[in-house]
């Protein structure tokens, strides 16, 4: 380890360390010693960075990518999601609040389809796309990250993260096995790896890129989530909870991250609990309650809602 | 110290799986020598026992590698293994056996096709069967899965045995007629055909092992191959065992075949996939991955390969019986993947080998060993009386009693060894390791390199 004479600037240590770590001792990589985020360190990157989304995403040119329309879904007398309109503009950070129970993440399912929705539609880029299966929301480009990380255990992050590109000729199970279609295969993996590494470097888990998933802190694997689900070259990411049990530097960085795509032209729609968090940070707030769009609009007109605070505070609930 | 050593060091562990293998078998092989040199077998003997020893090695980890592309790769908990092994080989059978005519009147006949379209058919059977259990029941969470094969397994072995199946007598001439018109009449040679109820089938066809050589014009040299022998180390009718070697040698490549397969798929973005779908199947759907088609995939190929396992098992044999299909098979199969690890191709061979060697031949081959080398007289009959020798503190009658209860007793040492793995080594011989799913290396390319330097002045690494 060269660390001592490469008199590094204060964070280059702790990276340092942290990669070292990762690499003799696996599952350690503690986020509470990982960097703080800092600003200047995106303007030398800053073209490479710009680069990364642009180069293959065919960001949608439709104004509002994403249109809900009078969702509603019943779990026996239960009535989780009833009459939920809205929708998402291109390019935007829009979030979607409510207290516990409000149906947010059921919202969340019947858009990309792990759930049918008994009655209403879901379009995206103009198409409808009500009751699809989950696979085919997301090759249209709707990708969504899960409330408790999902991560596959025992696979590695690059495992992770080469699963997610779409149109892999090497699944199909002849390709990958017959001689001369196999070597077309490695070609396209080989190219799909320069993406994925440069990703990886984007948000800087690159020291972690052998380890096992299983072994990531929760932060870490927030943070290859939102990678692996950029992989797949959305136009619109649903992240839900992406903050929750983050510490608050990385949460930041998650945050500079997100904040960074949306400047390429990714489309945002989160989930949240932390008010705050939101307000700060989106342009557009859904406040949802008991199954229902309570109120929709910019982050001052929400705070000044008296039907969200008595949501929020008590009230009927 | 960077990131790239410890890669290369991974790189060069996976790069020693051939030496294991080797070195695995060579000590099961060693082992079973040496005993045999100390309790004073003859060559015939040694050579019976290595051949019937690489018989099962060569079965078991055959079995073991199809299993593992079910559940070692995808999570696809089928405990029905024997079922589709048993359609394999009867499916064969139906199809080769000559026809009646040609075998006695008092058996079931066949459709009398070459083997090699014997084998074809039952691998294929195999797989239709394979897919007919995985349509309605891959919707089906882990366990369901399970209790469904095992059922379907269990249906299977009672069809077989069924008298509504147990024989047809085919027409002596088919007309063909549309509308009326007869067109031509088929003859066909089949007289009658069946799967031979609670009796089985008798396997008359041509000896797979010479049919093989006579394709590769290579039986001439191995009748003078075995000649030579005869003339010079065993004197008498050696060709039984040189058979049993070669045949043994010849499931060896089958197992190397299956190797490459399963880890060609293993090694590709379809195993990458399957992977995914065993660690959590609703996220690699939410990853855009169809995962019900993966799954019908990997299904449906493990079960045809099961079918060749039970083809290659069973087929050399006079005969087959439906009490040969039932579930213990599967069981020891799953012991095999337990033992080498599910997940790793190569711990699938090394389980199977072991598992054959130690555990499934072992005691047996113990047992023999004993009864040649000291005679010790009949064992008593029952256990009671085996204990009460020990009244007059003769241990023979216990230990005689014990050898002759061996085939009993493997069960209880295989459970023992099946609780002391999952206490203990629940992941097996190999099954911690990172058998990387995809065809490339992952490292860091070197076109990637103006990234690298980039994060290296943001420290994201020390490269």
């Amino acid at each position: 380890m060269s660390e001592a004479d490469e008199t590094p600037t204060d964070e280059t240590a702790v990276d340092d360390t942290a990669a070292a770590d990762a690499a003799s001792t696996p599952a350690e990589g503690e986020p509470a010693s990982e960097p703080t985020p800092d600003g200047d360190s995106a303007g030398p990157d800053g073209s490479e960075r710009s680069g990364l989304a642009l180069a293959e995403s065919g960001v949608s040119v439709d104004p509002t990518p994403l249109e809900v329309d009078d969702l509603s879904k019943t779990f026996g007398g239960i009535v989780a999601v009833d009459g939920v309109s809205f929708d998402v503009e291109a390019g935007t950070l829009t979030g979607l609040i409510g207290p516990n129970g409000a149906g947010k993440s059921t919202t969340f399912n019947l858009i990309t389809g792990m759930l049918d929705p008994d009655s209403g539609t879901v379009r995206f880029n103009g198409e409808d796309i009500t009751g699809l299966q989950p696979h085919e929301v997301a090759n249209k480009g709707l990708a969504r990250t899960f409330q408790i990380a999902r991560e596959l255990e025992e696979m590695t992050v690059l495992e992770n993260m080469m699963l997610a590109p779409k149109g892999q000729a090497g699944e199909s199970l002849w390709r990958s096995v017959l001689p001369v279609a196999r070597g077309a295969v490695r070609k396209q993996e080989a190219e799909q790896l320069d993406r994925v590494w440069e990703v990886l470097d984007f948000f800087e888990i690159d020291h972690l890129a052998d380890e096992y998933a299983g072994n990531l802190s929760g932060g870490q694997r927030k943070l290859l989530e939102l990678a692996r689900a950029l992989l797949t070259d959305p136009d619109v990411l649903l992240l839900d909870e992406p903050f929750a049990g983050v510490n608050p530097s990385l949460e930041r960085r998650l945050l500079e991250h997100i904040h960074e795509l949306r400047e390429q032209g990714y489309t945002f729609l989160i989930v949240e609990h932390d008010m705050d968090l939101i307000m700060n940070n989106c342009e557009r707030v859904i406040v949802m309650h008991q199954g229902a769009v309570l109120k929709d609009g910019t982050p001052a007109e929400i705070k000044d809602s008296e039907e969200v605070i008595e949501a929020y505070l008590g009230g009927e609930v | 110290m960077s990131t790239d050593d410890i890669r290369g060091r991974l790189t060069g562990l996976s790069d020693s799986d051939v030496p294991l293998v080797i070195a695995v078998l060579a000590a099961v092989y060693a082992a079973y020598v040496l005993a045999g040199v100390a309790f004073g077998y003859g060559l015939r003997g040694q050579l019976n026992s290595i051949a019937n020893l690489t018989f099962y090695v060569g079965v078991f980890g055959m079995l073991a590698l199809a299993l593992n592309l079910h559940w070692g790769y995808t999570g696809l908990f089928n405990i029905g293994v024997i079922g589709f092994m048993g359609i394999g080989v009867y499916v064969t059978a139906v199809v080769s056996k000559p026809p009646v005519a040609e075998a006695g009147a008092a058996q079931v006949g066949g459709f009398g096709l070459p083997l090699s379209v014997g084998i074809a058919a039952g691998v294929l059977a195999a797989a239709f069967f394979g897919l007919v259990v995985a349509l309605p029941a891959l919707r089906l969470r882990a366990d369901y899965l399970a209790i469904v094969t095992v059922a379907f397994s269990e249906i299977v072995r009672f069809s077989l045995m069924s008298r509504t199946f147990q024989s047809f007598t085919a027409p002596d001439t088919i007309d063909v007629a549309v509308g009326g018109v007869q067109l031509f009449s088929v003859d066909p040679s089949v007289d009658t055909f069946g799967l031979g109820g609670g009796g089985g089938l008798i396997l008359n066809y041509s000896d797979p092992l010479e049919a093989l050589l006579r394709t590769l014009f290579l039986w001439d040299p191995y009748l003078g191959f075995v000649a030579f022998v005869e003339r010079n180390y065993i004197p008498n009718n050696p060709k039984p065992v040189l058979d049993g070697l070669l045949y043994g040698a010849l499931l060896l490549v089958a197992v190397g075949l299956f190797y490459l397969l399963l880890s060609r798929i293993g090694k590709s973005p379809f195993g990458r996939v399957l992977k995914a779908i065993r660690e959590d199947e609703d996220a690699a759907n939410a990853l855009g991955k169809d995962t019900n088609r993966f799954k019908l995939t990997a299904f449906v190929l493990g079960a045809a390969l099961m079918g060749l396992g039970g083809i290659l098992w069973y087929s050399s044999r006079g005969s087959v019986t439906p009490p040969s299909f039932r579930p213990n098979i599967t069981f020891f199969i799953w012991i095999a993947l337990i033992i080498g690890g599910a997940g790793s191709n190569t711990g699938s061979v090394l389980g199977g080998a072991v598992f054959a060697g130690v555990l499934y031949e072992g005691p047996r081959y113990l047992k023999n060993l004993v009864e040649t080398a000291f005679d010790l007289g009949d064992a008593p009959r029952s256990f009671g009386d085996a204990v009460a020798a020990f009244g007059s503190l003769d241990p023979v009658p216990f230990v005689t009693y014990t050898l002759d209860s061996v085939s009993q007793l493997r069960l209880v040492i295989m459970g023992l060894v099946l609780v002391w793995l999952m206490h203990n080594r629940p992941e097996g011989m190999l099954g911690h390791r990172k058998e990387t799913a995809s065809s490339v290396d992952l490292s860091r390319p070197d076109g990637a390199g103006g990234a690298g330097k980039q994060t290296a002045t943001d420290g994201g690494d020390d490269r």
